[in-house]
């Protein structure tokens, strides 16, 4: 599904990733840990395709095609989503509408029929249930006056409306109090299958016992010092990055 | 044109004249006078533009083209009236239409005792220059207490048939106390024409009258096009002033509402998108004459290319004029480094007690949105025109007339996607 090859990415003149190396499967979540700064989220942007991200070597090959040579909605229509950390607020476009467009533009290129609004609206509804979203957050303008958790919670229904290959969650569970946290992860459990990947990028390992990963990395200094499974992240809820990262040094 | 000057009564020859040695006095406006110091004109004032004379063959199909079903249709060919093309069928009862030529010569129209009184030739020197050919165009009279829902809808057409010509198009409304009415004025020619279209419409708008007055301004790339709108608000009237503008080469838009009677209320909103090397210049006036007076005014502009634009929004608070709530808003967008725009809020309160806010911001689309809106698979363009449209959005919202709406929505994104041919500032860059 996913192979990334010495990924080196650089934030205006900063180097920020030094080599990532990763493949994922599909079917397959893989969680990536990592103190803060560490490039987690620098990860998740160069893979959305960030104008901000200067990519300055290595490879990506998503599922057979170079990622990296796609527009960042190109990488949408192909079915790559990234769930924000910071949801931008957009007054004035609505957040149904939007969706509408984000969907009918994927399923154009997959060479399907476009929705139309009462279709649309059957399928959303169905979504909105099993997230536990209320049906006024459609009518609003995106994200705007949303509360932290709203706009989470708005990130996971566009994911499911949008129903990706591979889904990039960056620090979804920042903000999220423990309700939200499970109603999230409920609604990313529902959607794991064999042919969907998930790339969880979070900070804490609490997300994890929700989101239960396959493997786990762990990111300091814009490389992965370690790979394992789902104990790695006990590991390291046990001994924090300190000790952790700065063991390898 | 001469034998029509003929058959004018005495009192619309006399006001020709007095205009005509008015213009004559202090002639086009220069880029020395205040109001005009990022406008200039000389295109205009250096050219001839012989009168536009009679119908053109295409002013059939651009009529047809800005069609709003429902409305009585009152199209303005060339600055003159064309009956032919208007469509009267849907007539309500309150409401009086004369072409300004016919109307003129029956007195009890009240024709003679507004016209003229609204729009001041001493500020407005095109307006005085428009006065000095004055021979046609179309007056709206509302009966006293008549609530008129049929939208009136003047097409004013224009074209030299490749030759420049100029026009003056008149407008006179005249709502009585308690009535109700809808008027949109649609500017339209020939595509690629040059011409020099100079407007002028009048709004007496009386005691608890309500008039709405929407400008859709699409004129030819080539064409320039002044306009002035002037209203005279009573006591406890409102009048709605809404401007789209997508057109001409050089645009000049005075628009100026006096509130004349206590407790009158007023919106004046506009929406503007220069690409090009257009010139989009739209100069506001507000005169809170009286107490209790309300206004809310919100401009947004949109400059592509190396257009240029001027946003003048001048509000006085007269000395009598206490309890005044006035609120001004002034956005634009710059699309590409080479646009620019001079915004200026002009405020003169002299009352001491009132509420009067006023803000200016001028910036770029947002990248983080526009990322937002791309990483969940709209192109960059579809992304850029969708928060265009939001950005508009506010305004656009204020047209109450649902066929006017889509096709100014529609005219809208026809205009985003011609201003992005051959601007490829950010957006077709990509990442």
């Amino acid at each position: 599904m996913l192979e990334v090859k010495n990924l080196q990415v650089r934030v205006e003149d900063k180097e920020i990733l030094r080599g990532i190396n990763l493949a994922v499967k599909a079917g397959e979540v893989h969680a990536i840990m990592g103190p803060n700064g560490s490039g987690k989220s620098t990860f998740a942007r160069a893979l959305a395709g960030h104008p901000g991200y200067e990519v300055t070597g290595g490879s990506v090959s998503y599922r057979g095609h170079d990622l990296l040579d796609m527009d960042p909605d190109e990488r949408a229509r192909e079915g790559v989503f990234m769930a924000f950390q910071y949801p931008v607020e957009i007054p004035g476009v609505n957040n149904a509408y939007f969706l509408k467009a984000a969907l009918n533009a994927k399923r154009k290129q997959q060479g399907l029929d476009e929705l139309d609004a009462m279709d649309f609206m059957a399928l959303v509804k169905q979504k909105l249930k099993i997230l536990h979203v209320d049906e006024s957050m459609l009518m609003r303008s995106v994200n705007e006056g949303f509360s932290g958790g709203e706009k989470k919670r708005n990130e996971i229904f566009h994911m499911a409306v949008l129903e990706p290959t591979l889904a990039v969650l960056d620090e979804t569970d920042s903000g999220l109090d423990i309700d939200a946290l499970r109603v999230v992860s409920d609604g990313v459990n529902a959607m794991r299958s064999p042919e969907r990947s998930f790339i969880v990028v979070t900070h804490y390992q609490r997300l994890l016992e929700y989101i239960v990963p396959d493997y786990v990395h762990v990111l300091a200094e814009g490389r992965i010092v370690r790979s394992g499974g789902r104990e790695l992240a006990l590991e390291l809820e046990e001994k924090g990055y300190g000790e952790m990262t700065g063991a390898r040094k | 044109m001469a034998a029509l000057v003929q058959a004018a009564p005495a009192w619309v020859k006399e006001r020709r004249e007095a205009a005509a040695k008015h213009f004559a006095a202090v002639g086009f406006p220069t880029t020395r006078l205040e109001d005009w110091r990022f406008t200039n004109v000389s295109p205009i004032a250096e050219a001839k533009w012989p009168l536009a004379q009679g119908g053109f063959p295409q002013a059939e199909a651009l009529v047809a083209s800005v069609n709003v079903p429902g409305a009585v249709r009152l199209a303005i060919v060339n600055g003159q009236f064309a009956a032919g093309l208007s469509d009267l069928s849907a007539l309500p009862k309150g409401l009086r239409i004369a072409s300004l030529r016919d109307g003129a010569r029956d007195a009890t129209d009240g024709i003679e005792t507004h016209l003229g009184t609204v729009v001041s030739l001493a500020t407005h020197p095109f307006a005085a220059l428009n006065t000095s050919f004055l021979d046609d165009g179309v007056a709206i009279m509302v009966t006293a207490g008549a609530v008129v829902e049929t939208p009136i809808h003047l097409v004013i057409v224009t074209s030299g048939e490749g030759q420049p010509v100029a026009a003056h198009p008149r407008v006179l409304i005249v709502a009585g106390a308690n009535s109700q009415v809808r008027v949109a004025q649609t500017f339209i020619g020939v595509a690629g024409d040059t011409y020099f279209n100079n407007a002028v419409a009048e709004v007496m708008v009386g005691d608890s009258a309500r008039v709405e007055l929407y400008t859709d301004q699409r004129e030819s790339a080539q064409a320039f096009h002044v306009a002035n709108i002037q209203a005279h608000v009573g006591a406890k009237g409102v009048f709605e002033s809404h401007a789209f503008a997508t057109g001409a080469r050089i645009m000049r838009h005075d628009i100026g509402i006096g509130l004349k009677g206590e407790g009158a209320d007023c919106t004046m909103n506009g929406v503007y998108l220069a690409d090009g090397e257009r010139l989009m210049d739209t100069h506001t006036s507000l005169d809170h004459a009286m107490p209790h007076c309300t206004s809310h005014e919100i401009y947004k502009g949109i400059l592509a290319g190396k257009s240029k634009a001027v946003f003048n929004g001048r509000i006085i608070v007269q000395l009598d004029a206490q309890k005044t709530d006035a609120k001004q808003t002034n956005r634009a967008l710059l699309l590409s480094d080479e646009a620019t725009i001079n915004s200026n809020p002009q405020l003169e309160i002299f009352a001491d007690d009132v509420k009067c806010t006023h803000g200016a911001a001028v910036g770029q689309l947002d990248e983080e949105a526009l990322f937002y809106l791309q990483a969940r698979g709209l192109t960059r363009l579809a992304a850029r025109d969708m928060l265009l449209h939001a950005f508009a959005g506010e305004v656009i919202a204020g047209l109450k007339i649902p066929a006017l709406r889509e096709q100014i929505e529609a005219n809208f994104f026809t205009a985003l996607a011609r201003d992005m041919a051959g601007q490829p500032a950010g957006a077709q860059e990509g990442r």
